[in-house]
Order: structure tokens, then C-alpha cells, then sequence
């Protein structure tokens, strides 16, 4: 059976540019999408797993997150904020595409608005997360 | 010129209000969905929905607990007791899981729908996924109603 897709001819202006997903940002966007948003459920499971645990005892509970309490999964926090972040903005970015006139024109320039943004909020997110860390590692207190 | 009969007339008029119901090809054929004829645009209008009020309680969850709060070191048992006697927490909390888990459930069927291949790979990883979400949100719920904040002593 023949293929009904028309592959765009490289070189071909309109081709690739008006597409939204096929390449270029509107893609990664959605990869990126998916690739936060199925980070962000198996950690939900695990968390919902360990506060579950104050149903069980005081002790139990304070066990589990004292094993928290170390630099890599300080570390993992912030990556979690970092992907909880972007997913939020990009999902307020697809907002306004669905439901703005004029949001599938400005795509491309939110999506870099958006991780302006997330840049901004990150650098002092980060700083108070990891204060305490570095701080604990390189500065004796 | 051909007659067109009563019954006829009302299918062709029926075909022709089930071809707004979706994107289709010009002149394809009238292809029925299984199930639910509006399932799956309301569960992307769910998505969005549901993502707006979570921008709110999500974000303002971990900014709270990750920043103003200090993170992990400043949780323990005692932590969780005094934040859940306040009901305004409990409320929260509570909308924040059942919609968290709803709208990661939808995600990852969409990713399921889109990568499994085979029919079997793709019943078996969707029952995972109910099974997980059944077990998240009534553990979750569960904990949240009958915490009692004198265990501690």
C-alpha cells in the first residue's frame, strides 16, 4: 500500500516551518512535555507511598525521611522542581495555543518566554535549595 | 434521477452530524469510536482544566515545602501532624492528589495509546496503570481522613 504521508522536500520553506510538531521547537517542546510529565508521575507514586507512612507510626515515618536527607536526593529535588517548572510553564504555553486566536502564531517566541522564565525562577530556586547542602559539605557549619 | 427514500434521508442526515464529531479525511468513510463518543475530548479538556488549578496548588506546594519551608530536613513526623490539622491543608492536599494522579493517569495513557504496539502490551500496561492510580489516590485519600495527630504522643 502506498504511504499517504507527503514527506516535505528538504529545502521546502513552508514544509517544516508551518508545522507545529514535526521538528524544530514545537517538537521538543512535546518531548520535553512527556519526558517531565512521566518523571513527575512515578515520583508522585513514591511520595504518596512514603507520606502514607504517618498512618503507620511516627517512627516509621521519621525513618524513611531521614533517608532523604542527604545531598543526592537534594539534588533530585531540584530536578524535580526544575521538570515540575517547566512542565507547569509549557503547560500554560499549550493553553494559549488551544485556546488563544492568535496562540499558534506566537509558539515559538513563548516557548522561549517560557524558559526565560523558567531560567529566572531556577537560579534562586536553586540557590536556596542547595544552600543548606553546600553550605553543610564545603562550609563546615 | 434516483428517489431517495425516508429511511435513507434520516441516515445520510445522521452521517453527516456524526462527521462533525471529529477530524476526519475528506470523503472518508463514517468511522465510529469505540466507546464513549466524547471520551477522549474531554479528557483533553480535563487536561486542561485540571493543569490550571494544578499550576496553582502544585507550584505553591513544592514552593512552600522546597523553599519557604527549608525541604526535606525540616520534615518529620511532627511536620505533617501540625500542617494536617488545619483543614485548609487537608483540603489542599487532597484536591492536589486526586487531580495530580488524574491528570498524570490521562498522560500516561496517551503515552501508552501512542508507544505500545501490540494489543496485549497495551492492556496489560493500561490495568498497571488503573491499578497504580486506584491504589495512589485511595491510599492518599485514606491517610488524609483518618490521620490522627495524637499518635505522636
Amino acid at each position: 500500500m502506498a504511504s499517504t504521508v507527503v514527506r516535505p522536500r528538504r529545502g521546502d520553506p513552508g514544509a517544516r516551518r508551518g508545522s507545529l510538531y514535526r521538528g524544530g521547537e514545537g517538537m521538543w517542546s512535546w518531548v520535553a512535555h512527556r519526558i517531565t510529565g512521566v518523571l513527575t508521575f512515578f515520583f508522585l507514586f513514591a511520595h504518596v507511598l512514603d507520606t502514607a507512612l504517618v498512618r503507620v507510626s511516627p517512627e516509621s515515618y521519621n525513618l524513611i525521611i531521614e533517608t532523604y536527607k542527604n545531598p543526592l536526593v537534594n539534588l533530585m529535588e531540584v530536578g524535580l522542581v526544575g521538570a515540575v517548572l517547566f512542565h507547569a510553564l509549557n503547560g500554560i504555553r499549550i493553553m494559549t495555543v488551544d485556546f488563544w486566536s492568535k496562540g499558534p502564531r506566537y509558539q515559538r517566541p513563548m516557548l522561549w518566554g517560557i524558559l526565560a522564565v523558567w531560567v529566572l525562577v531556577m537560579i534562586p530556586g536553586t540557590y536556596f535549595m542547595l544552600e543548606r547542602t553546600v553550605a553543610t559539605m564545603f562550609g563546615g557549619a | 434521477m434516483t428517489t431517495v427514500s425516508p429511511n435513507s434521508a434520516a441516515a445520510a442526515a445522521e452521517a453527516n452530524q456524526e462527521s462533525y464529531r471529529g477530524i476526519e479525511a475528506p470523503n472518508s468513510k463514517r468511522r465510529r469510536v469505540a466507546s464513549g463518543k466524547n471520551f477522549e475530548m474531554y479528557s483533553w479538556l480535563f487536561m486542561r482544566l485540571s493543569g490550571i488549578v494544578l499550576v496553582v496548588l502544585v507550584l505553591g506546594h513544592l514552593f512552600i515545602m522546597n523553599i519557604l519551608d527549608g525541604g526535606v530536613h525540616r520534615i518529620d513526623w511532627g511536620f505533617v501532624a501540625g500542617r494536617w490539622a488545619s483543614p485548609f491543608w487537608q483540603m489542599w492536599d487532597l484536591t492536589m492528589l486526586w487531580l495530580a494522579e488524574l491528570h498524570g493517569a490521562n498522560g500516561l495513557r496517551t503515552v501508552i495509546n501512542d508507544y505500545a504496539r501490540k494489543d496485549t502490551t497495551r492492556f496489560w500496561l493500561t490495568m498497571l496503570l488503573y491499578a497504580s492510580v486506584v491504589l495512589t489516590i485511595g491510599l492518599g485519600s485514606f491517610v488524609i481522613f483518618t490521620f490522627d495527630p495524637t499518635m505522636g504522643g
